[in-house]
């Protein structure tokens, strides 16, 4: 029987099981803590404990990375996060890719009174690092997406309660991660994924799941491939206890950078990978969690849509040029009537990607509550949306957004890029990309020049953990370290939506002060061999890399 | 001798390692998985108690037929992040049956203790210098669990 419903939006409320666990939790590490503080545990026994609370040791202080499980968060926790950064931190957060916040520059000693903080709204840091199973994402327009077969949230959320704390898979190879979607349209990147899950159903009208595996980027990108087509949905948790037993066992623990599932899947191929999962399948079965159709009801009851008025759709407001571009890139149409998808950017041409004040995040909560059923997502393209907007609504909460800096009309073109924090924060990192992301702003500042080129995907990364899938970017870009100066490997043709594809190097790397350059060159080669409307992840299928490569690297060249 | 932590009691150890028996010392023997190969005969016609110790890369599903002749399965974790024997544990208790003790070696710290107890061991040999006292309260760390079903745990915070 689901609880009694504080809000009226969907969402999972913990119940006392829940709670328990989260603040035993923060009383855990709170102990662990104090241990290391004293001299009690050495830093290589700290690590793999502090990890897994979601805490790294960065370039200038801990970083804290906190779990947004399917990147959906209530006004009052998008409250609470505001409050942490501001007390505990520098007043500002990073909205990560896969839906997650972190905080810079916490202090070790804080980090337990910070757990602490978040157990009040119901939310912790369990497992957003370390080698166990990672925040499990979704789709940021599930439950409103019209080509939507089911709202896949319900199974991420009894995913992430099967997961958290799991005995058995607590210290696997490497880390794991989970993606699923609800809809053909994969906006959850789920094909780079260690597991990605497509709804699916049977013959029969019933629910199940058409399973990848074996997807990542970092090193050595992967597509994740099916090995099976139909998952029923109560065999959902042991099929993927088989999937993870088989990787706890044989996945390669001598390499770090061979420790994913997917070297097993591509060493073992994926018919015998296949094999194997099956043969344990099949002999676990008896003992193996069977997801009760009650549990499911449970957990479903919390995603009962909102109580959507009934409207009518309404003619835009078409005068003023500003919202007109702004309803056109930040929104998305709903599948209730009269309702829209309002988009946020954390992109505007200024600010740090996926970055957010804490006067930002308290102004978004209150426009939350005023707009959107209180409720608040974060995309893994590092934005937020509020996705129950009416339309009557929308010159309003333009306006709203406009005077906090985040109704920068960009979502899905250029300047909407992905990029991980860098050198300027990450110690993993050769490069920075802080910088970068603001000469490329920059570069494309003229807003009709931008929305000329039409929809590119931007995507960069540090270092090649690719943090930023610039694997998948329509343009990719990857900070590499030369002689201890920062250079940056281009690539393009690469695509997470629809049909996922990695990106091809187009030469040699760039310097940082040429790769605005060097995409504006890009971008002219497409601008001018385009085909009518074709975008530009069409024109670099279609050309190749070659008239690019010979543009980019022409006598005045930008790469040395 | 050698401290354990066994069923949740402080207790010393009744085993011997094969390397460490003395004349007249315990007639309970832990022997390597490779010496249980080499001369299984032998060892099958030992009358006191027998006890094997393996890897993480050993498959205890090879080791299934002969379960019956150990009273004690001794688990290597070789280091702070291996993961495999927590995987063996569970397959000796639920697929396999094993109802002796299952021992946690090697850098067992209690940080780990919790899940290697729901895993199905009920014996420890913790690393060196770590407090017993504090790893047997660590085995009461949580009182609600997620797995197989969610629920409070029947062996929780007042153990």
């Amino acid at each position: 029987m689901a609880p009694a419903r504080a809000y009226s939006a969907p969402v999972y409320r913990y119940d006392a099981i829940d709670q328990t666990l989260v603040n035993e939790r923060v009383a855990q590490f709170r102990d662990q803590t104090q241990r290391f503080l004293a001299g009690q545990l050495t830093e290589d026994e700290f690590r793999p404990l502090r990890l897994r609370n979601g805490l790294y040791i960065q370039r200038h202080a801990p970083m804290l990375r906190i779990s947004i499980p399917y990147g959906l968060l209530s006004s009052t926790q998008l409250r609470k996060l505001a409050d942490i950064a501001r007390r505990y931190d520098r007043g500002f957060g990073h909205f990560t890719t896969r839906q997650n916040l972190q905080l810079n520059w916490p202090t070790l000693a804080n980090v337990p009174d910070i757990l602490a903080e978040l157990a009040t709204v119901e939310m912790h840091a369990i497992q957003t690092s370390g080698n166990c199973v990672r925040n499990v994402t979704a789709d940021h327009l599930a439950g409103v997406a019209a080509d939507e077969l089911d709202d896949p949230r319900p199974y991420c959320e009894i995913i992430r309660q099967w997961a958290t704390l799991h005995p058995e898979f607590t210290y696997l190879p490497r880390k794991f991660k989970i993606a699923v979607t609800g809809a053909p349209d994969d906006r959850a990147a789920s094909e780079v994924h260690d597991v990605g899950l497509h709804m699916r159903r049977d013959a029969a009208g019933s629910i199940g799941f058409e399973v990848l595996v074996g997807g990542g980027l970092g090193r050595a990108p992967m597509i994740g491939q099916v090995i099976r087509e139909f998952l029923p949905l109560p065999d959902l948790l042991s099929y993927l206890e088989a999937v993870l037993r088989v990787y706890n066992q044989y996945g390669r623990r001598d390499n770090i950078h061979k420790a994913r599932i997917k070297v097993l899947v591509k060493s073992l191929g994926i018919a015998k990978f296949r094999e194997e999962v099956e043969a344990e399948w099949q002999a676990s079965r008896e003992t193996a969690p069977r997801l009760e159709e009650a549990e499911v009801q449970r957990v479903r009851a919390f995603f009962t849509p909102p109580a959507y008025e009934s409207l009518s759709d309404i003619e835009i407001p078409q005068q003023d040029a500003e919202f007109r571009a702004w309803y056109r890139y930040n929104t998305r149409a709903h599948k209730v009537k009269g309702y829209r998808v309002a988009f946020i950017s954390l992109k505007a041409h200024g600010a740090v990607p996926g970055d957010m004040t804490s006067e930002q995040m308290e102004a978004v909560a209150a426009l939350a509550d005023r707009y959107s059923f209180g409720l608040v997502r974060a995309t893994h393209n590092q934005n937020l949306l509020l996705a129950d907007v009416r339309q009557r609504d929308l010159v309003e909460l333009w306006k709203a957004l406009r005077a906090l800096n985040l109704a920068f009309p960009n979502i899905g073109t250029l300047t909407d890029m992905i990029a991980c924090p860098g050198l300027d924060f990450c110690s993993l990192a050769n490069a920075g990309t802080l910088n970068v992301a603001a000469q490329i702003q920059q570069r494309f500042s003229d807003l009709d020049y931008l929305y000329d080129l039409g929809d590119i995907e931007i995507k960069m990364s540090g270092c090649m953990n690719a943090c930023g899938h610039h694997h998948v970017g329509h343009i990719g870009i990857l900070g590499v370290d030369k002689h201890g100066e920062e250079w940056y490997q281009i690539t393009i043709g690469g695509s997470v939506n629809g049909s996922t594809a990695l990106g091809e190097v187009i030469g040699p790397s760039v310097r940082q002060s040429d790769v605005a350059e060097t995409i504006a060159r890009i971008v002219e080669v497409y601008r001018e061999k385009r085909q009518d409307e074709e975008p530009f992840i069409d024109a670099v299928r279609r050309l190749g890399v070659a008239p690019f490569k010979e543009r980019v690297y022409a006598k005045t060249a930008a790469a040395a | 001798m050698r401290k354990l932590l066994l069923r949740r009691e402080i207790v010393e150890d009744e085993w011997d390692y094969l390397a460490e028996q003395r004349p007249g010392g315990s007639e309970a023997v832990i022997i390597s998985l490779a010496e249980w190969r080499d001369n299984t005969e032998s060892w099958r016609a030992w009358r006191e108690r027998l006890g094997v110790r393996i890897g993480p890369a050993d498959r205890v599903e090879t080791l299934a037929p002969e379960l019956a002749r150990f009273e004690l399965i001794a688990i290597e974790f070789p280091g702070p992040g291996e993961g495999r024997g927590y995987t063996q544990a569970q397959l000796l208790r639920t697929r396999y049956g094993f109802k002796g003790e299952l021992r946690a070696v090697g850098a067992v710290k209690r940080d780990q203790l919790f899940f290697m107890a729901r895993c199905g061991f009920d014996s420890f040999e913790l690393a060196e210098g770590e407090d017993f006292e504090g790893a047997r309260k660590a085995l009461g760390t949580f009182s609600a669990t997620y797995q197989p079903q969610r629920r409070y745990q029947e062996s929780g915070t007042n153990h």
